[in-house]
């Protein structure tokens, strides 16, 4: 891989991120990130849908007429989400449960069709996949850090194990009198958490700061 | 009356912005001045009120487990709700073409300054979530989801001339350089988010068992599940 293919995959996981920096796919970061285990899925799913789309469309960007390609960039991704969305309900009904009309709603994540028409438009399927897999994994690295938070922070637990101690018996750090906040797992601590990286992210580099 | 409670409720409660955070990405992005935050609320509204009663008319007649028996016995078993997505997204995608067919024609300056948000409508997850929500929540007749695609689209107009107002006057203040522009929208966001929480006691009194509702379906599923397995294996056992 050369320098320049290897910098696709890199550069979105911090300096050029889809949700902090490109402002792309807020919702579902948003939505689906109280417990850590809806964020990895969620994740895994934009990285099919996206890495898939981006080789579909880069393969096709020659024979779409300009003036119809949105619906033909729906199209390809509702279809991708069908397919993600089946497997859900057959492998991990409860999860969908969990994340209930959100995985219909990768369908119009900004992620996917941003890329799709600043980037598989105009590449070749190779660097179009390296680029789908590039960004979703910094979508993937942002919903993780906030799942995470929220989760630990929210109800002690990760991935449904308990971390932190017994909150009725009073182990662990519960010992010492900490309470859950079930406050983080509320709709507007996802907002202030993912304005909270975003701040820390922009004090470590200043040249990312918007006037 | 039930008019009335739902279109509170999706204006206030259920708010698309602060409730379920659909239609983000282009509420952080045109909401720097009033006037275009404005114009794109307005399209929103009006694209919501089109699409949500006709995907109701999709997954009625079309869609939902059942829904083609006007066809004739043989067509009741079928289930097409796994299309769906598909649907409502070209129903979507239709009407957005459309509306910017009109605009184009009736206002060229507002054309203008929407620029390349009215194509994005099309990829609002707001208008799409819509019409998801319309399906899961089982609304009953095409008046009240005429009634729930105004009134959420009137709730995501009010956040997003909110989240602008505010980001105008903003401009004047001392914030940290590393919060300025999306960090600190971001926040303002979060607090409003907290205060329209409070309007969730506005027609309840406050002890809805929302979630309950939800696990109890699981549960039963899971029972169901329990059940057939059980039956499996005595039948295994026999």
């Amino acid at each position: 891989m050369a320098f320049k293919d290897s910098k696709l995959i890199t550069d979105p996981l911090a300096d050029n991120n889809p949700i902090t920096i490109q402002v792309l796919g807020i919702c579902s970061a948003l939505a689906i990130t109280a417990e850590l285990e809806a964020s990895i899925v969620m994740s895994i799913a934009v990285l099919f849908v996206l890495g898939v789309g981006n080789v579909v469309i880069s393969l096709m960007r020659n024979i779409i007429p300009s003036k119809i390609r949105i619906i033909v960039q729906l199209i390809v991704v509702a279809s991708l989400v069908i397919i993600v969305d089946q497997v859900l309900k057959a492998f991990a009904y409860e999860l969908s449960k969990t994340l209930s009309v959100f995985v219909g709603l990768i369908i119009t994540n900004c992620i996917i069709m941003g890329r799709f028409e600043a980037f598989a438009l105009a590449n070749g399927p190779w660097r179009s996949f390296l680029d789908g897999i590039g960004n979703s994994l910094g979508y993937a690295v942002i919903l993780i850090i906030v799942g995470f938070f929220r989760e630990l922070l929210g109800s002690g637990t990760l991935l449904g194990f308990p971390v932190l101690g017994d909150p009725i018996e009073k182990t662990g750090v519960y010992a010492f009198g900490y309470e859950n906040n079930g406050f983080m797992l509320l709709a507007p601590m996802a907002l202030i958490t993912v304005g909270i990286i975003i701040w820390v992210q922009r004090t470590k580099n200043p040249a990312l700061i918007e006037d | 009356m039930e008019h009335i409670e739902l279109f509170f409720k999706s204006i206030f409660i259920d708010n698309m912005v602060f409730a379920t955070f659909l239609g983000m990405c282009s509420y952080l992005a045109v909401s720097k001045k009033v006037s275009t935050a404005v114009g794109l609320g307005a399209a929103v509204i009006f694209v919501m009120a089109i699409t949500v009663p006709l995907n109701w008319l999709l997954d009625q007649y079309l869609l939902q487990p059942g829904a083609l028996s006007w066809l004739g016995e043989e067509y009741a078993s079928y289930d097409l709700s796994f299309l769906s997505f598909i649907m409502f997204i070209a129903t979507i995608a239709t009407m957005v073409q459309l509306v910017e067919i009109i605009v184009e024609k009736f206002s060229p300056s507002l054309y203008n300054s929407l620029g390349i948000f009215l194509p994005l409508i099309a990829v609002n997850c707001a208008i799409l979530g819509g019409s998801l929500f319309m399906q899961s929540r089982e609304i009953p007749s095409l008046g009240l989801a005429f009634n729930y695609g105004i009134s959420s689209g009137i709730g995501w107009f009010l956040a997003i001339l909110a989240i602008a107002a505010i980001r105008e006057k903003i401009r004047y203040s001392n914030v940290p350089p590393a919060l300025r522009g999306l960090g600190i929208t971001f926040i303002i966001t979060g607090l409003m988010a907290i205060g329209f929480m409070s309007f969730g006691g506005m027609l309840t009194g406050g002890d809805e068992p929302k979630a309950k509702e939800e696990t109890a379906t699981v549960d039963v599923v899971k029972e169901d599940a329990q059940k057939e397995l059980a039956n499996n294996n005595t039948k295994v056992v026999e």
